[in-house]
């Protein structure tokens, strides 16, 4: 393992992030758009569906999920253009190993990307929307763990896409085809449970849904999925994925 | 292995590349010695990249060997890597980052020690002409200062030979100018191997020691400037006549004893002479004789243009319609570089 090159690609992340923090950030209007409309707009009707009542309690875990999912997959996926136009070639000519290079970005971008969960995070505090039973070290550090999960299982896995897509032609069928269904069968808005069994089966296929069924374990202490299988199935996800992107950019030629 | 090529920079032994049915590069053979400024000179899509891409470990010959500095490209990458300076056609600096943080982070992606580092970022930004501008971002910079800056970049780890693909691509002709001033004087300073591709003429000209001329693939040419130059043997003799005249006209001057070779190229006929200034009142009276209707005469030294049309029998001009320059749009375009 080549630890100082993979902690100079993650340094690489944190200063670009330092520079432009607003950019990063904006990255969060969409959540806190859906958060706010959706938990006002859908929480009367579904009162009754979710456990407790509390709507915009349910879905914040999910709006989390859904912030990283999307941060993660956009920093990924603009390797493409790295690839070609950037930076991305100086990484590869350099004596060190195209794993070290999945590992530091992977690192990085998932970091970055876990700010802007944290941010959503201390949204869920200072307005008292996370039970106050949940506010202690212990679920707090259960969901930055599940949230670095999800992150770099995303991170990776818009690694390995970048690493085959040669133009950013494909990018629509990503988004199509890819990170809208992860996205609307993860669980955000509604109870996987109420989702007929054909879908239901799409949905536990869904690694973002064993993300977010861990963030509801940590900040709400309930959860429909065990928080032991929801970790072992980000676990395995995770570790699959950064072995196809190593993989596939140890194949790939600039 | 290492020592059997000591005196070579880069050896190359029937080096071919494939993508699928297309031969990128086919079966190059090229012995480059240390110290050497050597140009590859080409259109767009002749393989030079691909032949710079396959030196630099970037990717594999599908047939062949390729060295540098005695290594083996495929099978001792990381040596390889650590000898090398590489400057890309498209610009991979990190524009949000400063001059000196892109050059830090090379530094450590080779493993140098902050010390290290910091003496001689400062000594190679200088010899840029950078030093001033090291703590501002790189999106400040202009073409010419951010290429100077990928070429600091390129020496930081003390490389043997630094690669430079379409080094002043994009720039303008003052800034082309200076920039040769600067690979010229890097080259000396540090006895330093480069090789560059090139698709300008004067470039080469004025760089290199050595040249070889690519296309489709093949390496069809291979000398100093001067000797490629001399190989036309003479003056050339541009006629601009009515292309109805080519035949009979390349006919009737190929039986004169002063004629070395008649190529028609565009509308023009080049005729290739020892001395140019006694065989134009010749040319013109045939052109009376036989009412050829010259519309100009001009006279002059070959060039490598005339050089390159003399070995591909077509002009060295850029196309880009590809993928990758659709491409390079957008990048220019989203403010990526």
């Amino acid at each position: 393992m080549e630890f100082s090159s993979i902690y100079t690609i993650w340094l690489r992340e944190i200063k670009r992030f330092m520079k432009d923090k607003t950019r990063y950030l904006g990255g969060l209007i969409n959540p806190i758009g859906y958060f706010v409309i959706m938990g006002f707009g859908l929480g009367g009707a579904f009162s009754d569906v979710v456990e407790g009542g509390n709507y915009m309690q349910f879905i914040l875990p999910g709006i989390i999920g859904m912030a990283l999912l999307f941060t993660s997959i956009f920093s990924a996926i603009s390797v493409i253009f790295e690839r070609q136009f950037g930076f991305l070639k100086e990484m590869l000519v350099a004596p060190i190993s195209r794993t070290s290079i999945v590992i530091g970005k992977v690192l990085g971008s998932a970091t970055t990307a876990m700010l802007n969960g944290v941010v959503l995070l201390l949204i869920g505090i200072v307005f008292g929307i996370i039970p106050a039973a949940q506010l202690n070290p212990v679920s707090i550090l259960i969901a930055l763990v599940f949230m670095l999960l999800i992150a770099s299982s995303f991170v990776a896995l818009g690694l390995a896409l970048a690493a085959k897509m040669n133009s950013m032609e494909g990018f629509q069928f990503v988004m199509g085809f890819l990170v809208m269904p992860v996205f609307l069968l993860s669980g955000v808005f509604f109870p996987i449970a109420n989702l007929p069994d054909f879908l239901q089966v799409l949905a536990y296929i869904d690694p973002l849904m064993y993300g977010i069924e861990g963030l509801r374990y940590a900040l709400l202490g309930t959860s429909f999925i065990s928080p032991f299988i929801a970790l072992g199935a980000l676990l395995i996800f995770n570790g699959l994925m950064i072995a196809v992107a190593a993989r596939l950019f140890k194949k790939m030629s600039a | 292995m290492a020592r059997d090529h000591m005196q070579a920079a880069i050896v190359l032994a029937g080096v071919t590349k494939k993508f699928g049915a297309f031969t990128a590069v086919n079966h190059v053979s090229l012995t480059i010695p240390q110290g050497e400024i050597f140009g590859l000179l080409g259109p767009n899509g002749a393989g030079k990249s691909t032949t710079l891409s396959m030196l630099a470990t970037l990717s594999n010959p599908t047939h062949g060997n390729a060295e540098v500095w005695g290594f083996d490209t495929t099978t001792q990458k990381d040596e390889v890597r650590k000898n090398i300076g590489m400057v890309f056609q498209d610009y991979s600096l990190d524009d949000e980052l400063t001059g000196f943080e892109n050059m830090d982070f090379h530094g450590r992606l080779f493993g140098m020690t902050a010390e290290e580092r910091g003496k001689r970022i400062h000594e190679l930004l200088n010899l840029v002409d950078l030093g001033e501008k090291a703590n501002n971002q790189v999106k400040t910079y202009s073409g010419g200062m951010k290429r100077r800056l990928e070429i600091a970049r390129a020496l930081l780890h003390v490389p043997k030979v630094l690669f430079l693909d379409e080094p002043t691509i994009g720039l303008d002709p003052q800034t082309r100018r200076k920039l040769w001033d600067y690979i010229a004087q890097i080259n000396k300073s540090q006895g330093i191997t480069i090789i560059l591709t090139t698709h300008y003429m004067d470039e080469a000209d004025a760089l290199c020691s050595r040249i070889g001329i690519m296309d489709k693939g093949e390496i069809i040419a291979l000398d100093s400037p001067q000797k490629l130059k001399a190989k036309l043997g003479g003056d050339i003799i541009s006629l601009a006549i009515n292309p109805s005249f080519h035949a009979p006209a390349t006919a009737a001057l190929s039986e004169e004893k002063f004629v070395r070779e008649v190529k028609p190229f565009d509308h023009h006929l080049n005729v290739v002479v020892e001395n140019g200034a006694y065989a134009i009142p010749k040319i013109m009276e045939l052109a009376q004789k036989n009412k050829w209707h010259v519309d100009s005469v001009s006279v002059k030294e070959p060039t490598l243009e005339d050089v390159f049309i003399h070995f591909t029998g077509k002009s060295l001009r850029e196309e880009e319609g590809d993928e990758k320059g659709r491409m390079r749009n957008m990048a220019r375009m989203m403010g990526r570089r």
